[in-house]
């Protein structure tokens, strides 16, 4: 509740900020990046690649400008389903904001945990994001990359479930450092993001486990940027493994981004989620996302 | 719980610092020279057709901007032919041509225009549809962008600059 009057309130203001401050030139929603530079959405809703968060600010808007999209993905293994949809918004190429609600359908893995066949379990996040220093495409000439610090509030709407089955709490957060460096003339990004998490698969099954305590986990993304609207790349993300009932492994994708236009893009993707509960999972992604 | 605070804490200072200090970032580099020889074999220079092929890229990139409403207004049409001359000469001098820019400074010439970032990109992409056009490799295109890139920190209008296109109230004479 004070999430949403915090950012309902921020928005405004900002907002009211930027429109006395927008002059002639070009308009405040006038998506001034260039194509591709404003990541796509990641499961949890902040901007970066498929599943890990880039320090890039989402949206096309520029540095005086206010950009924002809407997404939605899914994602589909042998013994599971995801489906995330979620928006994002971003303030002046410096503060960005999102939601996003993953609703995952257990399928045969709640069987398995003596569920019954089909059990879904809701997460809510609202993230944060803050560009502290860098720009990726401008710095060329710079050794450091774009970084920002970022958090993930995540609420799992079946705590006593994954209480039940080991994590301590419905409720966590995941605070991250990303690392963003776009190296033009030979078409690569790379990112690295170091995550402060206790979330087991994501939120899905609750947080924290055998202990009380934060994990550091590494996430990487490498892309290739084929064409100006095609990126190709791989990521990786470690997760946590604590909780007894079901062990937990790092999760990989290989993906394609296409750039429609700046208002449309998609993403697929082969994923590896690593075990999940009883076996590994992989399957396809395939996300839709618009905005400006 | 002591470090979920401690991280809170951290993470709203920098929010303020990030809200209340927008050109961090952008003053950290110092202010580049012309941009670097970045082929000094001429291979590049010849990817992009040599002079020949950088006056049409030039004069494409123009066609496109006279269509491009958001930067359009900055040039005016009397002095095209000579910034047409000048991005020859620049480009020339950076993939290896054999050139040497004769232009003004940079930063002279840009920094008092009140460019914004969004400005900057904008002519960007009339660039890239130019180059595509006259069928410049994307690689060679990325490379040339990589080199020009830095120079946006002197292109870009700084907050605090006078910016003449609304020239700030005359005060009265002491």
């Amino acid at each position: 509740m004070l999430n949403r009057k915090w950012i309902a309130a921020v928005c405004v203001g900002a907002l009211a900020a930027g429109a006395a401050g927008a002059t002639r030139a070009q308009s405040l929603f006038g998506s001034g990046k260039l194509l591709l530079t404003g990541g796509v959405s990641q499961v949890e809703g902040s901007a970066g690649g498929g599943l890990t968060p880039w320090a890039v600010i989402g949206g096309y808007g520029s540095s005086d400008q206010i950009g924002g999209n809407v997404f939605a993905t899914s994602l589909v293994t042998q013994d599971y389903s995801l489906h995330a949809t979620g928006a994002l918004v971003g303030f002046y190429d410096r503060v960005e904001l999102s939601y996003a609600r993953q609703t995952f359908d257990l399928r045969n893995v709640s069987t398995a945990l003596g569920l019954g066949y089909g059990y879904r379990i809701n997460v809510n996040t609202f993230g944060a994001k803050v560009r502290l220093i860098g720009n990726a495409v401008l710095d060329q000439d710079e050794w450091w990359p774009e970084v920002s610090v970022g958090a993930q509030m995540k609420t799992n709407d079946h705590a006593a479930l994954v209480e039940a089955l080991g994590a301590r709490s419905g409720k966590g957060t995941d605070y991250y450092v990303s690392a963003t460096k776009l190296y033009l003339a030979q078409s690569l990004l790379l990112n690295v993001t170091l995550r402060e998490t206790r979330a087991n698969q994501f939120g899905i099954l609750g947080f924290g486990g055998r202990s009380d305590a934060d994990h550091a986990e590494v996430e990487g993304s490498a892309a290739y940027l084929l064409t100006r609207q095609i990126a190709v790349g791989a990521e990786y993300r470690q997760k946590p493994d604590d909780l007894a009932v079901a062990h937990e492994g790092s999760a990989s994708d290989l993906f394609v981004a296409y750039a429609v236009t700046k208002n449309v893009s998609v993403t697929l993707a082969s994923v590896d989620l690593g075990n999940i509960v009883t076996r590994k999972q992989s399957g396809f992604y395939a996300s839709l996302q618009a905005g400006f | 719980m002591k470090t979920h605070r401690l991280m809170a804490l951290c993470a709203g200072s920098l929010l303020i610092v990030a809200f209340t200090a927008p050109v961090f970032a952008g003053d950290l580099s110092p202010t580049p020279p012309n941009a670097p020889v970045i082929s000094p074999d001429g291979s590049l220079y010849r990817e992009f057709g040599g002079h020949d092929g950088l006056v049409r890229i030039m004069d494409d990139l123009f066609v496109n901007i006279n269509a491009d409403s958001r930067i359009a207004p900055f040039f005016e049409p009397k002095t095209i032919p000579h910034i047409k001359a000048m991005l020859v000469e620049q480009v020339c001098e950076i993939t290896g041509g054999g050139c040497t820019y004769s232009g003004r400074d940079m930063a002279k010439v840009h920094g008092q225009l009140g460019i914004k970032q969004a400005d900057f990109f904008a002519l960007v992409e009339d660039l890239q549809k130019a180059m595509t056009a006259n069928h410049v490799s994307m690689q060679a295109q990325d490379r040339l962008l990589a080199a020009l890139a830095p120079q946006s920190r002197v292109i870009i209008y700084k907050p605090g600059t006078p910016d003449p296109i609304t020239p700030p109230p005359a005060t009265p004479a002491q």
